[in-house]
């Protein structure tokens, strides 16, 4: 091997590993939010590779709001039984008491009590003093401010205004009682990147990143995949079957498909090079009201 | 026909062979940083459909260009930020043009972001400093550029925005760019330009502007695709720093790290800057199957061929070219904080894996950032910057920042509340021969003490058996450690057992507990030690008597007054049971009295607060 300089995927998948580590060395209790999207992927795939040959030595979260993708659960166990890292489910209890759902009481509720509360609880059950995530700078705008290593209060609040300063790679992990870290490895990585490092370490997403007929229904412009029968047909409404995939993956009553053949990594890589809409778009959460993702990150959302 | 997939694999070969150039646009409030690139993301296509849509819809009432947008909105990320139509943090940006891809750090123009614009710099490769054409070179433009220099980014950019707000003056650029050459040149970067630019319009961004005839340097993008900023760091010296000792099983010990710089291959012979031990490189360890080689960047476990004592912080080098291995160096420091930097105070230092307690030990000058002149001074103020010299409580590795910035740069991190206070870059390291000179002054109480960064002192507690003496002072001196203090407890436990065993419980016995007491508290305090003495110390005449041996140190009786009934019932050592029922003759306030102080310094109440409350109180009595 003549290579003397690495390459900017070897390079982002270097700073990664190291931020991995880092948290593993300085933090009690650490956790990984464990979404199942490809991002999620990616943080995995890095988590193995960075304490190769031991285990992870941290459990994987995922905060279960009921309403994810079937596919999505299907593939959150197979993964967990082939690569057997703990894992962590919750689902906000109270809430599932209550019955909320996105239909009767809004996007925005449901994703404060679901999402947002339930997070709040698991990491508070499980004492965890730092939470990794898969946040990415080119996401969003609030993102792109964000520290790699961003600390919270003891109500997991994020204060914008007063970041600790953060230079070069060493990062201040130090926290008081009740505060907590959040740690975000692939910060400096784009959607792009995202991409092409599934396809050049072939790394296994969800399916429903790729194009298949799959029933949908169109409301406003977007395409609502119907994944079960809790989504609520609105009169004369009727699901159709479509070629469609989507870019990013959540609750599926407030993720948009897409229109799309691109039924494998080179075509989903190729049509992203000519597309001309942010990823983000099909969350149906964040077009609420400007400032909103900032918002809900002063509240805790991750 | 070729499949997409060889497409694919030619078009990501592409994409590799780019390079990525990090840089940061810095400047005054003002000077149009965020537009300049919001300007570069609309030029190089990255504002996508739903993107413009909104932004056309927030641009209304704003100050636009040809295209109707108000270009400072796509990076003006925060709320409060729009609200203010100021920038506060450091936001990121990529971009990617055919030949490289970029990742802009936009940092804050306001002074009190100083810190945050530190922040972006110091994992740039290159600036581009924004003045504002119509007000030419600021404070902050000067402070920036200082700073820049500090942190050591070697590229530099002066980006004469608004020209077209000076009507394309030749005149006006050159003098600014003359200006800022001149004010420059002591800082030493390796390349400096100079563009006039208007990013609002779009003037000598992507080509040359026609409306600038009289400049034939290279437009802003072609600038940046083109100048060669990368250093070689696999050439350097090998420095690994050891972040975490991967350990799955007996069979398998291995360091897991990054290579800071340099080159390593298995069967090098490597040092532990700790121990100074050598080993060998038996195996370069990663999940893609192990490595014979591996270069500056990569993050990879080394396993090596004995059993040597290595552990989360120690650098590993190659003998002959290993790094400085000192507990005192001198470093240039920007203070980040509101609450200002003082000599003697101590403070947690991070450098690389390893984190030590630290105390600037001199500081030497402060550096004015607008004429670069030095100045005495007594501290180090938010934002401004000086030089000290450091020691820390144990020996750290090390190189000189100019050298390697991983393995020579520091966070200074505060004790109690463990915020980031400031960023060091390090000049050289000091050996102890240099830093003390044992002719010009002896060693005495006040040398001693300054080297601790305190007021040696002794606090006397008295009060009943249960009263909460001891828990008082057990977080009082948590909480002085806490604060990198030095402090002491002397109680019944620590004397009785040992210095004391001798002693039995008569009167003249107990005078001479409390006289060996005293000396032994003035001896630490004369070592320069804060000394908490808990003792029930039940006669004013012994107490008396303590304080007379204390002599000219600073003492102070503090009466924890919590009623018998209450120490009774708490009875933490079953002691008043004991006494009770016969078996302790002489106990206090049993069957021996206490003789309440008649003027103590401060009197605490042990029944009606919490002992933390307490102790609380009682360290700001004390001013610490």
């Amino acid at each position: 091997m003549t290579q003397t300089r690495l390459t900017h995927l070897q390079a982002l998948e270097a700073e990664s590993i190291e931020i991995l580590r880092e948290v593993a060395a300085s933090f009690e209790r650490p956790v990984m939010m464990y979404s199942i999207g490809k991002d999620s992927s990616v943080l995995l795939h890095l988590a193995r590779k960075a304490f190769y040959p031991s285990r992870i030595p941290f459990p994987l979260l995922h905060v279960d709001t009921t309403f994810k993708f079937r596919e999505m659960i299907a593939f959150r166990d197979r993964t967990a039984e082939e690569y057997g890292f703990d894992l962590i489910r919750h689902t906000n209890q109270d809430g599932v008491r209550d019955g909320i759902n996105p239909f009767d009481h809004g996007s925005s509720r449901y994703t404060d009590i679901m999402k947002t509360a339930a997070l709040r609880q698991a990491l508070n059950a499980g004492k965890y003093d730092a939470a990794i995530g898969g946040a990415r700078r080119d996401e969003e705008k609030s993102r792109a401010k964000e520290r790699i290593f961003s600390h919270r209060n003891a109500s997991h609040a994020w204060d914008p205004k007063n970041q600790r300063p953060e230079l070069w790679r060493t990062f201040n992990t130090r926290l008081n009682p009740g505060e907590s870290m959040r740690v975000f490895p692939i910060s400096n990585w784009t959607e792009l990147d995202v991409w092409t490092y599934i396809y050049s370490e072939n790394i296994p997403i969800v399916p429903l990143y790729f194009a298949r007929p799959r029933p949908v229904v169109e409301r406003s412009g977007t395409l609502i995949m119907v994944d079960d029968e809790r989504l609520p047909l609105l009169p004369g409404e009727r699901p159709r079957e479509e070629v469609v995939r989507f870019r990013t993956l959540g609750c599926y009553p407030l993720t948009g498909a897409i229109r799309s053949d691109a039924a494998d990594l080179p075509s989903i890589i190729m049509e992203m090079q000519a597309s001309r809409t942010s990823e983000r778009e099909g969350r149906l959460i964040d077009s609420d009201s400007v400032g909103s993702m900032e918002k809900k990150k002063q509240e805790g959302y991750f | 026909m070729a499949s997409p997939n060889t497409d694919l694999d030619l078009w990501l070969a592409q994409q590799t062979d780019k390079s990525l150039l990090r840089f940061l646009t810095c400047g005054s409030v003002d000077d149009g940083k965020s537009t300049l690139i919001g300007r570069l993301l609309y030029d190089s296509q990255l504002v996508l459909d739903d993107q413009l849509a909104s932004l056309k819809k927030e641009s209304h009432n704003r100050i636009v260009g040809e295209e109707g947008i108000d270009f400072s909105l796509l990076v003006d990320g925060l709320a409060a930020e729009r609200e203010q139509g100021i920038t506060i943090d450091v936001a990121y940006r990529f971009f990617s043009t055919d030949k490289r891809k970029f990742i802009v750090a936009d940092t804050p123009g306001h002074e009190q972001y100083t810190r945050n614009m530190a922040t972006g710099a110091s994992n740039a490769d290159l600036a581009l400093v924004l003045v504002d054409a119509r007000k030419g070179v600021l404070t902050q433009t000067r402070r920036h550029s200082f700073i820049l220099s500090l942190i050591g980014v070697k590229h530099v950019v002066l980006v004469v925005n608004k020209i077209d707000l000076v009507d394309y003056d030749r005149a006006v650029f050159e003098r600014i760019a003359a200006e800022y050459r001149a004010f420059a040149e002591p800082l030493g970067f390796k390349t400096l330009a100079a563009v006039p630019v208007s990013a609002l319009r779009g003037d000598n961004i992507l080509r040359p502007s026609a409306h600038t005839p009289w400049y034939d340097g290279a437009a802003l993008v072609p600038y940046l695709e083109e100048i060669a900023v990368s250093e070689d760091r696999s050439a350097q010296s090998f420095r690994f720093t050891v972040q975490w000792v991967n350990r799955p099983d007996l069979d398998f010990r291995g360091f897991s790290g990054t290579i800071a710089s340099g080159t390593v291959a298995v069967g090098d012979d490597v040092l532990i800057a700790s121990s100074r031990k050598p080993a060998r490189v038996s195996r370069i360890v990663t999940m893609d199957g192990d490595l014979t080689r591996a270069v500056a960047g990569q993050a990879v476990t080394l396993v090596l061929d004995r059993e040597v004592d290595v552990s989360r912080g120690d650098v590993l080098s190659h003998p002959g070219e290993t790094p400085e291995f000192s507990n005192q160096f001198q470093a240039r420091l920007v203070w980040m904080n509101e609450e200002a930097a003082f000599p003697g105070r101590s403070y947690l230092l991070k450098i690389g894996a390893q984190t030590v307690p630290a105390t600037i030990t001199d500081l030497k000058y402060r550096t004015n950032v607008n004429t670069l002149e030095r100045s005495a001074a007594t501290k180090i103020d938010l934002n401004e910057v000086a030089t000290v010299t450091i020691a820390t409580d144990k020996p750290i590795a090390f190189d000189p920042y100019a050298a390697n910035a991983l393995t020579g740069g520091f966070i200074l991190i505060d004790r109690l509340s463990n915020a980031t206070l400031g960023a060091g870059a390090i000049e050289f390291g000091l050996r102890r021969a240099q830093n003390l000179t044992y002719q010009n002054f002896d060693v005495n109480r006040e040398v001693r003490a300054r080297m601790k960064g305190q007021a040696p002192r002794i606090v006397w507690f008295t009060g009943l058996s249960g009263s909460g003496k001891s828990s008082i002072a057990n977080l009082l001196e948590k909480r002085l450690t806490a604060e990198g203090r030095h402090a002491y407890i002397l109680d019944g436990d620590n004397v009785r057992h040992g210095l004391n065993k001798d002693l039995g419980f008569t009167e003249a016995a107990r005078v001479e507990n409390i006289r060996r007491v005293a000396e032994v508290a003035r001896l630490m305090a004369d070592a320069g030690l804060v000394v908490l003495v808990s003792f029930i110390s039940p006669f004013e005449k012994e107490r008396r008597l303590a304080r007379e041996i204390a002599g000219d140190i600073d003492f102070t009786e503090v009466y924890v007054d919590t009623p018998l009934d209450v120490c009774e019932a708490r009875d933490p050592k079953g002691l008043y049971k004991k006494a009770r029922a016969g078996e302790i003759k002489n106990f206090t306030g049993i069957d021996s009295p206490f003789e309440a102080p008649s003027n103590p310094e401060l009197v605490l109440h042990g029944a009606e607060e919490e002992p933390a409350v307490l102790a609380d109180q009682l360290h700001g009595w004390l001013k610490f």
